[in-house]
Formats: structure tokens, sequence, C-alpha cells
């Protein structure tokens, strides 16, 4: 018998910031399946106002810590294409670089720390250090290597410091780009053992086609920049991004919800892969192809596989962007001045999670309007579609394993929830007596 | 018996906790020395018994007080972990708006949704025992304070400013070079004077030392031509609290 199942998962763990998922199911009917995002708001939006353009990246880089590049990188953005700033070659090659860095950080940690422990059934990644020794100290060299690169480049991976509008206030040694190149060189064996652990791994069967929406370039796998594409609309100018997010205000969540065509899509590694496969790097695919991973994926819990197939893209770009950067040489560079005092503009770019925006208005140099996007929020609407979907197959099933199960559907996002509240426990709101298991 | 570490988050954007995992070298031999047993970041495990406390971010609602406090009565020792939470940080920008007013900027007509005050730092609710500064919290400190608290010897940040390390790592001095604005000589050190070793200014994220001259600060700023309006976004990146101070001096002059 199907009977009530109230559910509540006080902050769920392993993942970053606070959230809750409440299911309430009764004779068989879901009531109520939700995701809250509970961490307090920090008023970005409050913060710029009135702020010189040389701070709005410092400030905004503080949204989230994890994709502190990334906030970083979309407010550089914004800005110099408020401020008609032209960045160098040598920038751009540079920034492409500690964004892969930083993908590259985000997905170990989500992979190993975050999502690992569920499917190899530990509480965390403490106890595999006894247990998977090996799989712990890989996971530990590829994070640090992927620090280092950040490290490298921006002087600190967590809030860098020499990214600024117009350019490095500091460029890196040649000696420091080799040292940096044979790692990665040496990461690709780790990338391989990474596909070939999960390939072994029991992955929920399950599938939900949704809207996938990303940046999507000709030429490149996008993170930096692009246009917008959904795979049920397709190429949109970035200028639209109000239409393709639409963000509403939900009551309880102090993040936004949004939602484009359909009543929700996705965006990240899942929407990127699916989106973009065939501008992945030879060796990505590769990876791919170890992990038997379709193209395109409908099961949000491969979102996973595809942050492996992302970290590959990574450490082969990675590389090819080092050999430019060697070839033409490293030179430090003044920043480039802007052109004008007034303008708008906007910063779209592919964070670990999905994509970011930052929207700036400036009058005379300062901040008079700004409007950040996150990708949590832009997921949040999707998780509860899939959970509204994935509920009712494990209804029979104990109620621990429906909530572990639902966490580790909210875990796949890899919801970043420090800065979508600016998220998660799982609250069940009652089996009825007779379905206590 | 290894002392049980947990780690507890308010407002903030969870970089220093991340600067904490980030230590992948040391992570595994700081384990033989401490066990973590709350770390919401990295593990499911939520223990109610802890000696050593890691709070980060800052207090903006009612809410968390509660919290706080029942925090504070169960570790031995409380550390005030980064800015937001030694000294509200980044998160005190908004402090010169009232909250009402913030909430109507974000959210509109559904402001009163949300629940919200200005943002403190966690000193103001309950006695800390040791901070880590910065934004994030400098990674070598923690391991310092960590080993330290662990043995129970105390832990000691020596008052000097950013411009002495910064003087000692040999770097050219971008206030008097560049006229890039710096709060290095007022700012406590510790991070090793990171940011003019990249070319970018001290923001003063570690916080103005306590007998630091403000004023005397914002003169020489002034004639490295800073305008009033930059020496206040300065000051209040991460400082708001002493800026509300040098504005109450200079009206009582
Ligand atoms: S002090 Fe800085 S790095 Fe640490 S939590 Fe606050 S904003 Fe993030
Ligand atoms: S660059 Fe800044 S911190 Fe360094 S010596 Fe000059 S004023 Fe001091
Ligand atoms: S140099 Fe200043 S802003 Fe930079 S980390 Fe040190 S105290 Fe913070």
């Amino acid at each position: 018998m199907h009977g009530a199942v109230q559910l509540n998962i006080h902050h769920v763990t392993r993942v970053e910031g606070h959230g809750n998922i409440t299911v309430n199911v009764r004779d068989g009917e879901i009531e109520e399946c939700r995701l809250e995002i509970v961490e307090s708001p920090r008023f970005f939006e409050v913060m710029l106002q009135g702020r010189s353009y040389r701070d709005a990246a410092h400030i905004t880089s503080r949204i989230c810590g994890i994709c502190s590049v990334g906030h970083t990188t979309a407010s550089i953005r914004a800005t110099e294409s408020a401020l008609g700033i032209e960045p160098t070659e040598q920038t751009l090659l540079l920034r492409k670089l500690i964004l892969h860095g930083e993908t590259l950080q985000s997905h170990i940690l989500h992979i190993y720390f975050l999502a690992a422990p569920d499917f190899l059934g530990a509480p965390s990644v403490i106890p595999l250090a006894r247990t998977h020794t090996d799989v712990v100290l890989r996971a530990l060299r590829l994070k640090k290597l992927a620090n280092d690169l950040c490290d490298l480049i921006g002087g600190r991976s967590v809030h860098p410091v020499a990214m600024m509008p117009g350019g490095f206030t500091s460029v890196p040694t040649i000696a420091g780009l080799q040292e940096v190149r044979a790692r990665l060189e040496a990461a690709m064996a780790d990338m391989v053992a990474t596909a070939e652990l999960f390939a072994t791994l029991d992955i929920p069967k399950f599938e939900r086609e949704t809207e996938y929406i990303s940046l999507k370039r000709p030429d490149e796998y996008a993170f930096y920049d692009g246009e917008l594409y959904s795979s049920d609309t397709g190429i949109h100018p970035v200028s639209h991004y109000r239409r393709l997010t639409n963000e509403q205000v939900v009551q309880r969540s102090t993040a936004k919800h949004a939602h484009a065509n359909r009543d929700s899509f996705a965006v990240g590694a899942l929407a990127r892969y699916n989106n973009n496969f065939d501008r992945l790097n030879p060796f990505a695919k590769e990876i791919a192809d170890e992990m038997s991973l379709p193209v395109p994926c409908f099961n949000p819990f491969m979102t996973t596989a595809a942050q492996v197939v992302e970290c590959a893209h990574a450490v082969a770009d990675g590389i090819a962007l080092i050999d430019e950067l060697i070839g033409r040489g490293v030179q430090p560079e003044p920043l480039v001045q802007s052109a004008r005092l007034d303008g708008q503009g906007i910063g779209a770019v592919e964070v670990p999670r999905g994509i970011l925006y930052h929207d700036y208005q400036y009058a005379d140099g300062r901040i008079t309007r700004a409007n950040c996007i996150i990708p949590t929020g832009q997921n949040v609407a999707n998780i509860e579609a899939d959970m509204r979907f994935l509920v009712p197959q494990i209804l029979d099933k104990p109620e621990a394993e429906i909530a572990q199960n639902l966490e580790m559907l909210v875990r796949a996002y890899d919801p970043c929830i420090s800065c979508s509240a600016h998220m998660l426990d799982v609250k069940f709101v009652g089996k009825s007596e007779g379905e206590q298991s | 018996m290894k002392p049980k570490v947990a780690f507890f988050s308010f407002s903030s954007c969870e970089g220093c906790q991340l600067q904490a995992l980030n230590l992948e070298d040391q992570l595994l031999s700081l384990l033989d020395i401490i066990e973590i047993v709350n770390f919401r970041e990295a593990i499911d495990d939520k223990l109610e018994n802890y000696d050593i406390a890691f709070v980060e971010g800052s207090i903006s609602r009612y809410s968390d007080i509660p919290e706080l406090i029942k925090i504070r009565n169960t570790a031995k020792v409380l550390v005030a972990f980064g800015s937001c939470s030694s000294q509200a940080g980044i998160n005190a920008i908004r402090n010169r708006l009232r909250p009402e007013e913030a909430n109507a900027m974000v959210y509109g007509d559904r402001a009163a949704w949300v629940e919200t005050g200005h943002a403190k730092g966690i000193d103001e609710f309950v006695k800390v025992d040791y901070y880590l500064n910065g934004c994030p919290m400098d990674r070598r400190e923690f391991i310092r304070l960590v080993k330290a608290a662990a043995s129970g010897i105390p832990f000691i940040i020596p008052k000097l400013p950013v411009c002495t390390e910064c003087k000692l790592r040999g770097n050219v001095c971008i206030l008097e070079d560049r006229n890039t604005l710096c709060l290095g000589a007022v700012t406590l050190g510790g991070c090793n004077a990171i940011c003019p070793a990249y070319g970018h200014p001290c923001v003063g994220c570690r916080g103005i030392l306590p007998d630091a001259n403000i004023e005397g600060m914002a003169e020489l700023l002034r004639h490295h031509g800073a305008s009033d309006l930059e020496i206040e976004h300065l000051y209040a990146m991460y400082n708001y609290g002493r800026i509300s101070l040098l504005t109450a001096r200079a009206a009582s002059r």
C-alpha cells in the first residue's frame, strides 16, 4: 500500500551551503516536493551599488569560494563589455587556463569528496582514506594540481588576486608554467583511472529528459564565453539571458528560481556535455567512451560522469593553452584602460555548475545597477521536477533509502548553495504507520 | 584522545572552509592529530559534541543567534574563521543600508519574505577564543592554530602590519611606486603580503590593526590622490565598522 510519506531532510550534507528537501506524499500522490535554500541572503546587488569598476570583481568573487575564479571572470567580462575594454590575447589565454584550473578543482572535489562516498557506501571521504587509500591519494593529487594551477595564474585559488578588468596585475613565469604542464601530463593517467573507477560504480537507473542550456561556440567547448544555446530553442544572443532564466523569487527560499522554455531546465556539466559534445578534445571523448556515457544523456545522476569528462578536457586543453603561452612568451602587460565610464555589459561564463551571469550598469565608472544569476538558482526547479518524477518510482523503499536517494539526486547536481543565496536538509513530512520500515 | 573539530558556516561564501579542504598535502597528517566531526561541506556525520569549533560567516539574522550560542556552549575553543566571522568582512558593505531597504532592492515586492538584518562579526554575540583573519583565511595560520589548539598551547598572531612582510618579501611598493591605494600600513599582517606580491593593493581583509592611525592613513592616501569617496570605499571593503569610527571622530573635531 502506498500511504503517506512525509520526509524532511534538514541541512543536506556534502553540498556547499544549507538546503532542505521536503517531500509530502499522501495516498500515493505527491502533495509537495520542495528544495529550499535556507542560506541567509548576502545582498551582493546592494554591496555593488556605487562601487568603482575596479572593486566589482573583488566583491563578487566573495559570492562563492568554490567558483570564485568564475565569479571574478564573469564580473570582469561584464565590466569590460560595459566600459569598452578589450583584453589582450595573452590575457584571454591566461583566463581560459585559470578557468580550467577551477573547473578541475571544483569537479574533483565533487567527484571524489562529495559524490564518491555515496557510491562507495561511506559517510565521507575520511574513512575512504583507510579503505581506498589509492583513490584518496589520487583525488588529493588532482585537487592539488588544480589549485596550484590557479595559484600560479591568479596568485590564490580561493579569491584570485591578480585578475582585474583589463588584464593581470602579475603573470606566471615560464618555469612555473612548465612545472604545471608536466603535472597535467601526468594527470592524464589519473583521469583514465578516475574514469575506470566511475565505470565500476552503481549509478541509479533514472532518466528524465529536460531542456539543457549552456554557452556554445563553433570553435571550442565553451567555458569562457559564447552564445546562449538551448536544446529546445537553439541559439540566443547573451543579451536575451533574462528570457532564458526568467528569474522568480520563490517564498522560503533565498535563492531565485528560474525557467526558460519549459517549467524547468538544466545547466551544468551534463547540459554542456549534451549541447557541446562534438567540441570536446579527443582525450575527453575517450574518457566519455571509457565510462560508456551516451550522448545525449538524460540521467541527472550522470552529471558526475560528465564532470569526469570535463576534467579530462580541462587537463588536455590546459596543456594546449600552456604550450601556446610558452610558444608566444609571457610578458607583463599594463592593464588595458577603459574607453568610457558609462555603459551596460553582461558577462556570461560557464562555471563548474552552469552558466553564471553578471550584468552591470555603469555611470561615471561606478555601478548603478547589478544583477547576478548563479547556476544553482537556475537548476532548483529542475531538481524539484526530477524529485517529483523519482519519488513515485522509489515509494515502496524504506524511508531512509528514499531520503538517501533524494540527497544523492540533489548532490548529483553539485548545488553550490552558498552562492544560491546567495541550500540542503531532506524533510520527509511522514510515512503512514503501515509503511514504517 | 584526539580533539574533535567541527566546522560551522553562517553568512559566507564558504571559501574559508574550502581553504581548509585545499590543504591536500597536510590533510591526512592533520587527521592524525584531530578528529573532524562536523564539516557539512565534506562529511555526513553530524556529531553534537566537539572541542574546537571553527565558525565561518557573519551573523545577519536573528534565527542564527541561538545556533551560534549553542556552538559556543559546546566548544571548548571557538575560532572566528575568516573575516566574515571575525569582523563581518565583506558582508558589512551592505550595512550602510537599513535591512528593509536592502531587502526591497534585491527581492522587490517579495522583500517581506526574506528575514535579514545587518551583518555582524560573531564576537558581537559570543566570546571568541581565537581569530583567523583574512578573506580567505591563511592556510599556514590555520595549521599553526590547529596544532597549537590540539596540544593546548596558545596561538598568537604578531600585531605587525602587512607593510612589514611586504618589505621583507622585497615587493615593489605599489603605493609609493604607482600611486595605487594600499592599506598595508594599517592592516594586520600574517598573509605574507600576498596581494602586493601579485601587484594588487592590500584592501585590509585581515582587519585594521586595533591601534592603527586611521586618520593618518587617510591623509597619506589623500596625498596619493585619493578622493574621500575612494578612501571610504577602501575602508568599507572589509572594515565598515571602522569607517563609522573615522567619521564619528571627524565630526567630533
Ligand atoms: S572570509 Fe572571505 S573567503 Fe572566508 S567565508 Fe568570508 S567571504 Fe568567503
Ligand atoms: S605595497 Fe602596500 S603593503 Fe606593500 S609596502 Fe607598499 S603600502 Fe605597504
Ligand atoms: S595583503 Fe591585505 S588584502 Fe591581501 S590578504 Fe593580506 S591583508 Fe588581505
